[in-house]
């Protein structure tokens, strides 16, 4: 901040203490509305959470009420599990291609600067856009099934978005097409970032390739694997759209995550408590994910 | 990106490098084909592809889907066509990229070169809200867009995405101004340059690569937003994404897949184009968005 200079005369005196506030008033909408729209959103809606809110909100409390009720719902149990296996499976398979396709990438490729595009480019579309594309794709009326068919493979059958056991794994797959090409940039940015002299001096001493990528490369990844994972948690745990997009939470409810669970209850079926709580729930596990590594950041770069 | 010519590549037979060159291309084309998809049969009359030709080329090519899906297919219950809805999309957009870029500017330039107690901590909750599950503020953003009389219009949506875009925004800007020499900063304020001289003459000449990557973070998140726009704009307010869902999921009868497909690319086309011009910028803005990259 700057000083201010006791001599100045009285005028002037007004002036620096204006420049000195200034920075604080440049700053002080910004801040007023984070407090406001973010943080005290979350109050309230943490609030709501414990009201009999049901259309609109009320402001009377009933405890733990609509925790409880949330807990016993039959969606919401079917949401938290699917978002087990959408997110375990989205995670993992996006990571283990991102990863894959790094490391190949990076092996001196010819055509790595066209290549590399058309990995990424799907991080640009809407997952509305995305979603059209793989419902209608796999769709066995129109899709890849009947396509397969009419080439001649008269017994291929790919009708999972139609089957209320399998839909969640086409979400999968839209998801991972999305979002995997983006992983494969953190990680090869990882790599690109690792000292090649210690793998020269490792080849020297008859390393194999294997080992190489298994003890050295591997563990200086360590933080684009956090990062990797801290994404695609968070990104996992908002997921709507492409829901929306692709079943619309079905077959029957099949497909629901907590993002549509929430938005279900709340503005269609006139739960706002329990829609409320859902919300808390998915604000409560994104935070244990996101605070200690936030907090991580920030202290390093103190 | 930055992309040093350090690669880590291995010793590697003949075979195996043409097996990698098989699975990237491969992948290749697994990235490809839903763009193909939509590309080929919003050219093709849709016999062609409720015969269960999807992923061959049109027979017979025709631009009629595109016309349709433009200007004459039902969207709700108006025959209108995603004109409306993609004019809205950019109304909305282009004030809300342009005012959160410059509050995160500000923002960055304040939290960097002037420092006062607090400073970490008010970056700290900016940063976290980044990252909040925005189910978690629909109920009572929507109490508060009814109470200014915005809900449903372009107006609310505009407010909605400045606010939770100023994080992003700020995140950037802090960033790289973390990273500007502030010796300039102090020689131009004994020079006499106050507050927004500085900003306006030292860093803001210096900032164009980190506007370029705020500008199309904030673009592609806005404009490819879904929850925001159903949410609190339904109706003729409605952003592009939300038209193009309505058109795909509730058209009544024989659906036009065509139809949707050339709606897709219209909906896509504004953020797919900024990717091919800027693709550079819009990676960099995604790394940052991972925190560190």
């Amino acid at each position: 901040m700057a000083a201010t200079d006791p001599m100045l005369d009285s005028g002037a005196d007004f002036r620096t203490r204006l420049q000195n506030w200034l920075p604080k008033i440049v700053l002080a909408p910004s801040f007023a509305v984070m407090v406001i729209f973010v943080y005290g959103f979350i109050a309230f809606t943490i609030y709501l959470s414990f009201t009999g809110s049901r259309m609109l909100p009320s402001f009377d409390l009933v405890g733990w009420q609509n925790y409880e009720r949330l807990f016993r719902v039959r969606q919401w149990d079917t949401a938290i599990i699917n978002l087990g296996i959408f997110a375990g499976l989205y995670i993992v398979i996006s990571t283990i291609i991102g990863l894959m396709l790094a490391i190949f990438l990076d092996q001196k490729i010819r055509g790595e600067g066209f290549l590399r595009p058309i990995f990424l480019y799907p991080m640009a579309l809407s997952f509305i856009v995305t979603g059209t594309a793989w419902k209608w794709f796999l769709d066995p009326a129109i899709g890849l099934e009947v396509t397969m068919q009419r080439w001649g493979w008269t017994s291929f059958e790919f009708d999972w978005i139609k089957d209320s056991d399998m839909a969640i794994y086409t979400i999968v797959i839209a998801a991972v097409w999305q979002s995997s090409g983006f992983v494969m940039a953190m990680f090869l940015a990882g790599l690109r970032g690792i000292d090649n002299e210690i793998l020269k001096a490792a080849q020297m001493d008859g390393a194999s390739n294997f080992q190489m990528y298994r003890r050295i490369i591997l563990p200086q990844l360590r933080p684009a694997f956090l990062s990797a994972f801290v994404i695609l948690s968070h990104l996992a745990i908002k997921s709507y759209d492409l829901v929306v997009a692709m079943t619309d939470g079905g077959p029957g409810t099949s497909t629901w995550l907590p993002a549509l669970f929430m938005y279900e209850y709340t503005f269609t079926r006139n739960q706002m408590g329990i829609g409320a709580a859902s919300a808390v729930i998915m604000l409560m596990t994104i935070a244990a994910i996101m605070v200690p590594y936030l907090y991580a950041e920030l202290r390093e770069q103190k | 990106m930055a992309i040093a010519s350090s690669d880590t590549a291995i010793r590697s037979s003949n075979w195996t490098r043409t097996l990698i060159y098989l699975v990237l291309l491969l992948f290749a084309l697994f990235y490809l084909l839903p763009l193909f998809i939509m590309v080929v049969n919003s050219l093709k009359p849709l016999s062609e592809i409720t015969e269960g030709g999807m992923i061959a080329l049109p027979n017979e090519w025709t631009i009629q889907p595109w016309l349709s899906a433009w200007s004459t297919a039902q969207i709700g219950v108006e025959p209108t066509g995603l004109r409306p809805y993609f004019i809205n999309s950019i109304a909305m957009a282009v004030p809300a990229v342009a005012i959160s870029t410059i509050a995160g500017a500000l923002n960055g330039y304040v939290l960097t070169k002037w420092h006062f107690r607090g400073a970490t901590w008010i970056f700290g909750l900016l940063l976290f809200s980044c990252f909040i599950p925005f189910q978690i503020v629909l109920i009572p953003m929507a109490r508060i867009l009814g109470i200014l009389n915005i809900s449903g219009t372009t107006y609310g949506l505009i407010l909605v995405h400045v606010v939770y875009g100023i994080g992003f925004s700020t995140l950037y800007f802090r960033n790289y101004y973390a990273a500007f020499p502030t010796e300039l900063v102090r020689a131009a304020q004994i020079d006499g340059a106050g507050f927004f001289q500085i900003f306006w003459r030292i860093m803001l000449p210096s900032s164009g690569p980190i506007i370029a990557v705020c500008c199309i973070w904030q673009f592609t998140n806005i404009w490819n937003d879904f929850l925001f726009g159903a949410s609190f704009a339904s109706g003729d307010a409605a952003p592009m994404t939300v038209a193009l869902n309505n058109l795909v999921n509730s058209s009544t009868g024989e659906r036009p897949y065509n139809v949707h497909f050339a709606g897709a690319i219209m909906a896509a086309g504004p953020t797919l184009l900024v990717y091919i011009v800027a693709g550079r910028y819009f990676v960099r803005g995604l790394m940052a968005g991972s925190v560190k990259g």
